[in-house]
């Protein structure tokens, strides 16, 4: 049921290797042109921040391990400016570029500073919430999009089918598994649910140690 | 079509196979057909390489350190508090801070993902959207805490937070023992990025 970016609890990938001392936050120029680049198109209003995820995601498992963390924010961005009918296939391939209908929307130097500072709040009126902190809940098994196969989800793979426990109610927020589909924001009650980690992979490192998810609540179901 | 490629085959693969040739070509494109200012692009670049970065959280963690009732109002509502020092926005828009304790050390990850607090901590290092972070930080986290040559005492829980939904996490270190003699702006250069992070700890100055 899974993508290739859920990868929590994957056994395989070796020590986390960290750049030696002050790294640059940027280690190759072409990697901030890369963010710079992507966020501008974001800025066209063309999709959410759901749909992007969800096109980073739908990378190939070939290419999404092959590519290096900003190849996959460009890879991303192309196949979205082509699905969304910003860019055509043949443009990207080089052909002469049309002029375009949503220039008047483009992100201008002068109002970049405020927009980033604004950024996308994703809190909304919605339901009252069905849990409140300290009630005993279980995660949806197996994870995936109930509304479109295959679909984006923000519950990861090793977080389904876990009994867990409420422990803060963070209000509605836009749900991410109809938002990257257009299918609308439909907000629901967003939770921070906490897992024993001795539940959540057989074997705790200590005993007491957790792991916690923000969880929407229809990926979850009372647990008694 | 000028490249041999079917109509099956993902768009991005249309694109130069050289990754600064294909940013290179989407900016070019994108340009010409009037969607970006590469103005903008300077100036995002700008404010991410020099303006917004770990200094805002370590100011954050410093001043409630110091300020009993920022602190207090931090562990409430930290969207509120730190909107307060000017640290809004992108990436930022709905925040938490999570205070590590003797009984309890915090840890965040994000497995799906990258999400990290951009206007508390900048744009995240790589090892944050490595593999290797998002596969083993939640499974084997005081593996990767001594990877990162940090061992806890005995009886501290672990919490790993992944940050799955749009909430961002920032870890509130303990302050180090020694540190009464210091204001915050010298506390503030004591706390590293990784320290908000929880992948560091804090220690006293030599």
């Amino acid at each position: 049921m899974t993508r290739v970016h859920d990868m929590g609890g994957r056994f395989g990938d070796g020590p986390v290797q960290r750049a030696a001392g002050d790294a640059p936050v940027f280690a190759e120029e072409w990697h901030a042109r890369a963010l710079a680049v992507t966020l501008a198109a974001g800025a066209l209003g063309q999709w959410t921040l759901d749909r992007s995820r969800f096109a980073r995601e739908s990378l190939a498992p070939a290419d999404y391990m092959a590519f290096s963390y900003y190849e996959k924010w460009l890879a991303g961005l192309a196949d979205l400016l082509v699905a969304q009918d910003v860019v055509s296939r043949a443009e990207l391939a080089g052909a002469e570029p049309a002029p375009s209908p949503l220039a008047a929307r483009r992100l201008r130097a002068e109002v970049v500073a405020g927009t980033l500072a604004r950024g996308g709040p994703v809190l909304r009126d919605g339901p009252a919430p069905r849990f409140a902190p300290g009630d005993r809940v279980r995660t949806r098994r197996p994870a995936r999009n109930l509304a479109v196969t295959g679909g984006h989800t923000r519950l990861p793979g090793y977080a389904a089918g876990l009994t867990g426990v409420v422990e803060r109610a963070h209000g509605c927020h836009v749900f991410p598994d109809t938002n990257a589909h257009g299918l609308g924001e439909q907000a629901e009650p967003l939770y921070t649910v906490v897992f024993d980690a001795a539940e959540v992979w057989g074997a705790a490192e200590a005993p007491g140690d957790t792991v916690s998810c923000d969880l929407w609540e229809s990926y979850l179901e009372p647990e008694t | 079509m000028p490249h041999d490629h079917g109509d099956d085959a993902p768009p991005h693969s249309l694109l130069p196979p050289d990754p600064a040739l294909r940013v290179k070509a989407l900016e070019t494109l994108l340009t010409r057909k009037g969607l970006i200012d590469p103005a903008a692009l300077d100036e995002i670049i700008e404010i991410y390489a020099h303006k917004v970065g770990p200094r805002n959280g370590a100011a954050v963690v410093a001043r409630a350190w110091t300020d009993p009732d920022f602190r207090k109002r931090l562990l409430e509502d930290a969207t509120e508090a730190v909107a307060e020092m000017g640290f809004t926005g992108r990436q930022g828009e709905h925040v938490v801070a999570v205070e590590n304790t003797p009984e309890q050390h915090n840890m965040v990850v994000c497995t799906l993902c990258s999400c990290y607090p951009w206007p508390l901590l900048g744009i995240p290092p790589g090892w944050y959207k490595s593999d290797a972070y998002r596969a083993r930080a939640v499974r084997e986290p005081r593996r990767v805490l001594a990877e990162f040559g940090v061992t806890l005492p005995e009886g501290q829980r672990v919490r790993v937070w992944d940050s799955t939904a749009e909430v961002r996490y920032l870890v509130l270190p303990m302050r180090p023992v020694g540190t009464d003699g210091l204001d915050a702006n010298a506390l503030a250069a004591l706390v590293s990025r990784d320290a908000m992070i929880g992948t560091a700890l804090v220690e006293a100055p030599a």
